[in-house]
């Protein structure tokens, strides 16, 4: 709460009723914005201001708002998450604008998130590329002792850095490819580096890359723009690993 | 309205083996003539689909998010308690059971609890077989930490993310059940009603929040795993779709509810600084492990705090609770940090918040260390508040976290609706009237994982039940009701806004309300005052609010609009649940109700039951039934953490 201060803006956000309508951007003026405010509280007062209006509100996915369930995102300025590191929308706070800033506000697009409305968008095909391989197959009950396979920190701390993807869908968007390469490749990474995820290393590496295919993303070319503005850091290597996995698998079991 | 907790007989550590031994099963070929829903899919909810759906039955899960991985047990920061003793501490299974029963100050059943501890151990081992990545020991061994109202380091942890890592762990066991065609999957459904056929929960009414279509799911048993009410205040911790409609919606069907009014206020929350503001973050309470919590000892210093030396600083818990220091239970860290602002001691803009300072952990560990154990909750306070914690105390104050009261449930974990079952907070049973640190995964996660398969096998094993499609009767009775609510609800919306009011706004009002008259402190006047006010916010959201849009496609203002409809008539019922109440217990603090210490006071003779309310109707009075609570193996005492 450090420079409390107001700004002025002007947003330019995408407007599309549903997925079959045509969408148009619609420009709106915003007064006294606290710096202090997350993101999805100006968006909230813009909400309130339109409601007062007689307008229909903006439509925006969100949650949590404390930047882990990773329902939000939109592409702000052309950036996924907006201008800050390492946040999601909701943590993107309004202390990086300046007053008189147009800020340009767009769903996250690729052709295999459709919008549903405004900032809307399905990432269901994301939760088919985890139901296609992303687990351990172990029922519940009769698993061995959490202390009967030791794991060194160091491959517990890359697993977890793999883990925290959030599954925002922000690499798909910033991705020329659309790609969800970065996505995938996280938890596969963080199954093939755990004794617990050895037996399907293989099927699992093989069925993930081919539904993430048939649901209609892209390949990986190496532009990096994933990592950019992935909200949890997680990195490219990522996608190294998960490369030679399949690779791996293909020539073996292929 | 019958109240039998079915607790077995026999003693504490064999009453769960006798019950599963006495249980009916379902044989496996038989499995699959069954069908369940569950309705959410955060830990309870998503570890309940997997593990019915691995056993057999026919399960159709639901979730409000559009996807099962984002149900609000992701943002749980801590871990997750077990009675492993892998530290060769002193840890066992009762001393967690001990611990939690102390903790939620003897409000909670201990059959119930003594379960909660024993299947901990089994949590942590299906946790890792399915690949969660818990912090290790250099050897490879699982790493532990110590939490709030413990003496002993139980809680297991992934970074600051244990409930993320879990519930990603429950999700993707889900996901391969999805996969396997023995889950179907709904997302972007919230549950508007209960179906009950012939007394029995037959089935829901969704509203798809894409297409705005009524929908009727049809099963044998119905689950609700729908989480916690503390949006009823507005500002909480809770993700903004969090809401009671669900559980609601089965009271007025004839569930009990029960202990309404036991709210947990976390003490470690990120302080409120303007009146925009839609939610409170919570810093993890794990952070009290290395940081000490302080204001100035003189009142109205508003100096920052470098400026302010040593010796003019008063560690309040460090003095006061000399055994338990920074680690005291939340209630206790909550009421002490009100108490220091409530002296004009508090810190920062508004004068409501204390420091929780690492300068001396620095010092000692090193900024590194600290970095490697809390730099993600650093990080994330930088970028809210914009201050460094390194280099200058967090400044935190209590807010409204977790509800232990829920939908009455038997040891089946069955409400008093036959086949209607609530797991997880939304239901009231194991954490009494206040609930320690990394209490809650495990609750939702025992829940899910293990008490809820032998229960819904014992249902089925011994019901009749009808088979019951969505085309009978009731199913288009229900239909019928959400369709006229939704219609009453939008009844202003071609009428325009002029001089309307929004539903946040009247959210808003009712929020304050609760926090200032059935918040952390309570007393009879307030409350009775709070139930007068009630009616005429009730009046002005009927008549005044103003829903854009129509019920036939997205429409977020709608959704928010169904839940504060529910939320203020919750109220009434919580705020009757405070009044009648009149001691302090967990983080119910009746100012009525106080030692000479100004510490909470029990009165287990007259208060030693779960209050659990009934409804009559539409504007009658609720009606109170009590299960008397019956402690065997612990004798209630003074809790006391000095």
């Amino acid at each position: 709460m450090a420079n409390m201060s107001s700004i002025d803006l002007t947003l330019q956000i995408w407007r599309q009723r549903n997925n079959d309508a045509l969408g148009n951007f619609e420009f709106y003026n915003l007064d006294d914005i606290s710096t202090d405010m997350s993101f999805l509280e100006m968006l909230d007062v813009l909400n309130e201001k339109l409601t007062k209006e007689g307008k229909d509100p903006v439509a925006f996915d969100h949650d949590c708002r404390e930047g882990i369930c990773g329902q939000c995102g939109s592409v702000v300025n052309g950036i996924a998450h907006g201008p800050e590191k390492e946040v999601t929308l909701c943590q993107l706070h309004m202390r990086n604008f300046k007053s008189g800033d147009t800020i340009v506000i767009e769903p996250f697009r690729s052709r295999a998130f459709p919008v549903r409305k405004d900032l809307v968008v399905d990432r269901s095909a994301l939760d088919r590329i985890v139901q296609s391989g992303g687990y351990v197959s172990v029922n519940t009950g009769g698993v061995p002792d959490g202390n009967a396979t030791p794991i060194p920190s160091e491959t517990a701390e890359l697993a977890m850095d793999a883990a925290a993807c959030i599954g925002c869908g922000a690499c798909v968007a910033s991705c020329p490819n659309g790609a969800a390469m970065l996505f995938t490749s996280a938890k596969i990474s963080q199954l093939c580096l755990l004794p617990q995820g050895q037996a399907e290393r293989k099927q699992r590496a093989l069925s993930m890359v081919e539904t993430m295919d048939k649901e209609g993303f892209g390949n990986c070319s190496n532009y990096k723009a994933c990592e950019i503005v992935c909200p949890k850091s997680i990195s490219i290597r990522n996608i190294a690993r998960m490369n030679r996995e399949f690779v791996t698998a293909t020539l073996t079991e292929g | 309205m019958e109240l039998n907790s079915h607790i077995p007989s026999g003693p504490l550590s064999e009453k769960w083996d006798n019950h599963k031994f006495a249980n009916k099963l379902v044989n496996p070929a038989n499995r699959r003539k069954f069908s369940v829903i569950v309705v959410g899919t955060g830990l309870a909810g998503a570890a309940a689909s997997a593990t019915l759906a691995e056993q057999g039955y026919k399960v159709k899960t639901f979730c409000i998010q559009d996807s099962p991985r984002r149900a609000h047990s992701i943002a749980a920061q801590g871990g997750i308690n077990a009675a492993k003793n892998y530290q060769n501490d002193g840890d066992s299974v009762y001393r967690l059971f001990y611990d939690t029963i102390k903790g939620g100050d003897f409000r909670a059943r201990e059959a119930n609890v003594y379960r909660l501890a024993q299947v901990s151990n089994n949590i942590i081992d299906q946790c890792v077989a399915q690949g969660v990545p818990f912090a290790r020991e250099y050897g490879g061994t699982l790493a532990n930490r110590s939490f709030g109202g413990a003496q002993v380091s139980r809680t297991f942890y992934a970074r600051g993310q244990t409930g993320q890592q879990l519930l990603l762990g429950a999700y993707s066991a889900l996901s391969r059940q999805i996969h396997a065609g023995k889950v179907e999957m709904y997302p972007r459904r919230e549950m508007m009603d209960l179906v009950v056929v012939d007394g029995k929960a037959r089935g829901i009414t969704v509203r798809n929040h894409i297409t705005g279509e009524i929908e009727s799911h049809s099963a044998d048993a119905v689950l609700l795993c729908t989480g916690g009410y503390g949006n009823v205040y507005f500002l909480s911790t809770n993700a903004m779709s969090c809401n009671v409609t669900a559980a609601w919606r089965a009271h007025k069907h004839g569930a009990g509810f029960a202990n309404p009014c036991f709210v947990q206020i976390h003490p470690t929350c990120i302080p409120v600084h303007g009146d925009y503001q839609s939610k409170l973050t919570l810093m993890s309470e794990s952070l009290r492990n290395d940081g000490r919590v302080w204001v100035p000892k003189k009142q109205g210093d508003t100096r920052p705090p470098a400026q302010i030396p040593e010796s003019e600083r008063d560690y309040y818990l460090e003095g006061k609770y000399p055994s338990f220091g920074n680690l005291v239970p939340r209630d206790v860290a909550s009421r002490n940090a009100k108490e220091q602002c409530d002296l004009n001691k508090g810190v920062g803009s508004t004068g409501l918040a204390v420091y929780l300072d690492f300068a001396d952990a620095i010092k000692r560990d090193g900024e590194q260390t600290i970095l490697k154990k809390y730099g993600n909750l650093f990080q994330m306070y930088e970028k809210i508040v914009d201050t460094n914690p390194v280099n200058e105390p967090m400044m935190i104050y209590p807010a409204v976290h977790y509800t232990m009261g829920g939908l009455w449930v038997d040891y089946n974990l069955m409400t008093t609706i036959p086949g209607l079952f609530a797991l997880g907070e939304c239901n009231f049973s194991d954490h009494g009237a206040n609930r320690l640190g990394a209490s809650a995964l495990m609750q939702g996660l025992a829940d899910g994982y293990f008490v809820v398969s032998p229960a819904v096998a014992n249902y089925f094993g011994s019901t009749p039940i009808d088979k019951v499609t969505a085309d009978n009767s009731e199913f288009l009775a229900s239909r019928e009701r959400v369709n006229n609510r939704i219609s009453k609800i939008l009844k202003n919306s071609d009428k325009g806004p002029k001089g309307t009011v929004t539903v946040d706004e009247v959210h808003k009002e009712l929020g304050k309300l609760m926090w200032d008259n059935c918040g952390m402190a309570r007393n009879k006047e307030g409350l009775k005052n709070a139930l007068e006010a009630l009616p005429a916010i009730k009046d002005k959201f009927w008549d005044k609010v103003y829903v854009p849009g129509s019920g036939k496609d997205l429409n977020q203002s709608l959704e928010r609009a169904g839940r504060v409809a529910d939320f203020l008539e919750f109220a009434d019922v919580m705020i009757h649940d405070a009044l009648e109440r009149e001691e302090s217990c967990g983080c119910h603090l009746r100012e009525e109700s106080q030692t000479e210490e100004n510490e909470a006071k029990r009165d287990d003779n007259n208060y030693s039951h779960v209050s659990v309310w009934e409804h009559k109707g539409e504007d009658e009075a609720p009606v109170m039934h009590k299960e008397q609570l019956a402690f065997e193996n612990v004798t209630p005492s003074q809790r006391s953490y000095k």
